[in-house]
């Protein structure tokens, strides 16, 4: 009951500041398309995010089913630093967690987690 | 949803686990027994022997045709020889291993004088030692050889490690090795628990997770990606270094207690070794 009306909430945010979004989405890709291809190497690597070993992305190969699929990501999180506060320490949300602690533990640099979180929050 | 009951689930036994009081293995290995009949309806527990192909249909077709003609013969044949030709001084393995070779089942055992856990890998190289030959290297090479012979001559015969209640050091070693399953380590922050109870028969990237009942019954295995077969603690260390943690010394003290708990998981189940993987 609480997680489904949570996840009302964050599609009626996501519907509300949609319109801000997508607007610096599209500067993003203006402005530096590269660092979006950065951001989607360093999630796909095996050597860096290896995200692809539990989650499911569009245009990933062999990815694992240990984790939800990331798409959807705005509806799911309206604002990038929830997101990048999951990717940076999910043990804050899931003390059981079995996603690595990217930023907490150092898997990924600073640098590194913004462009992955940039690319993350775009799918 | 059911993602969610599994981790639930998998929070208890390890709570359930964690917490008996002294180390009773049975009950330790039922938990985990009925956590995994649970998660994998409808494969017979002997199944598990088999590891992912218990339950992955499609890697078990190709896994058996592979089967057909043994990548491990060689290794049999070639550790045949090895138990049969006599060292320098004329003795063979036999005389340090009266019932040889069907052996590997009464492995791994506490030794109380020794105050240790002996694992078959470690006897044979106190074989060689007491007859004056040169240990052998624990993770590849010829080892795996002798293993694998003895391995396969003790197929059929089931694991059955015997954790002495009686005695603190053997309790203390099988603690150490349950400790060890379920501590999270490494850059990734994960245990052995993590992948191969919370997650087994998930998969991740392409592969599949197997359940850790069973994960003693076949080593050495031939490996595809090794393109050798290789002991128990070469595994032992490829799932460290996967999560970027230091490994242990093969046939150090951590990773000799974490086979005597990893084996008492399997107890009942049949040897089956050795065994062929990707
Ligand atoms: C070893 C497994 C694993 C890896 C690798 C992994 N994750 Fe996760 N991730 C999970 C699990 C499991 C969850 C579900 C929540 C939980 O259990 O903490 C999750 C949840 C998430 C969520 C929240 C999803 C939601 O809808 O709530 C995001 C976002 C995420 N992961 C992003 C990433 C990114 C980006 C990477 C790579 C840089 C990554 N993950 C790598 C296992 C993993
Ligand atoms: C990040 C995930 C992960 C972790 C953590 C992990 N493993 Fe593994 N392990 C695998 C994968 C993947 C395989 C190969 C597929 C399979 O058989 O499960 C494997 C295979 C094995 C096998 C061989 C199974 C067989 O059927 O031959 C053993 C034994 C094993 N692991 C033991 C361990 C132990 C002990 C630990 C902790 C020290 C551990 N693993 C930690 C992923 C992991």
């Amino acid at each position: 009951m609480n997680t489904k009306s949570k996840g009302l909430l964050s599609i009626a945010g996501a519907m509300l500041i949609g319109a801000s979004l997508s607007t610096s989405v599209v500067m993003a890709k203006e402005a530096g398309m590269s660092r979006m291809d950065e951001g989607k190497n360093l999630a796909f690597t095996r050597k860096k995010g290896n995200c692809l070993a539990c989650h499911m992305i569009v245009g990933g190969k062999a990815p694992g089913n240990i984790a939800p699929p990331l798409v959807g990501m705005k509806a799911r999180f309206p604002e990038r630093e929830v997101l990048k506060a999951q990717i940076y320490d999910a043990s804050k949300k899931n003390a059981g967690t079995m996603m690595p602690l990217f930023g907490r533990y150092e898997v990924l640099t600073d640098d590194e987690l913004d462009k992955v979180v940039d690319y993350i929050h775009s799918l | 949803m059911n993602k969610l009951i599994s981790k639930l689930i998998f929070v208890c036994i390890a709570w359930a686990i964690a917490s008996a009081v002294y180390a009773d293995p049975a009950k330790d290995q039922a938990i985990l027994a009925d956590y995994f009949k649970n998660r994998f309806q409808g494969v017979p527990v002997e199944e598990y022997a088999n590891g992912a192909y218990s339950f992955d249909t499609v890697g078990r077709e190709s896994w058996e045709a592979i089967e057909e003609f043994p990548p491990y013969e060689m290794a049999i044949d070639d550790g045949q020889a090895m138990w049969e030709k006599p060292f320098a001084n004329g003795k063979t393995y036999k005389s340090c291993f009266a019932d040889g070779p069907a052996i590997a089942h009464k492995y791994p055992y506490w030794d109380k004088k020794k105050s240790m856990v002996i694992t078959l890998a470690l006897a044979l190289n106190h074989c060689r030692k007491a007859n004056g030959e040169k240990p052998l290297k624990y993770k590849k090479g010829s080892i795996n050889n002798l293993l694998s012979y003895i391995t396969f001559e003790s197929r059929g015969n089931k694991t059955n490690v015997v954790v002495p209640k009686n005695d603190a050091g053997a309790v203390a070693a099988y603690e150490a090795g349950k400790k060890f399953y379920f501590t999270r380590r490494g850059q990734l922050n994960l245990s052995c628990a993590s992948c191969h109870i919370q997650n087994a028969g998930n998969k991740i990237r392409s592969e599949n997770l197997s359940m850790s009942m069973g994960h003693t019954t076949h080593f050495p295995v031939y490996r595809s990606k090794w393109g050798a077969v290789g002991t128990l603690h070469r595994r032992f260390t490829g799932c460290n270094k996967q999560v970027r943690a230091k490994p242990f010394k093969a046939q150090g003290e951590e990773y000799r207690n974490l086979e005597y708990y990893l084996t008492a998981m399997s107890n009942g189940l049949e040897l089956n070794g050795p065994g062929a993987r990707k």
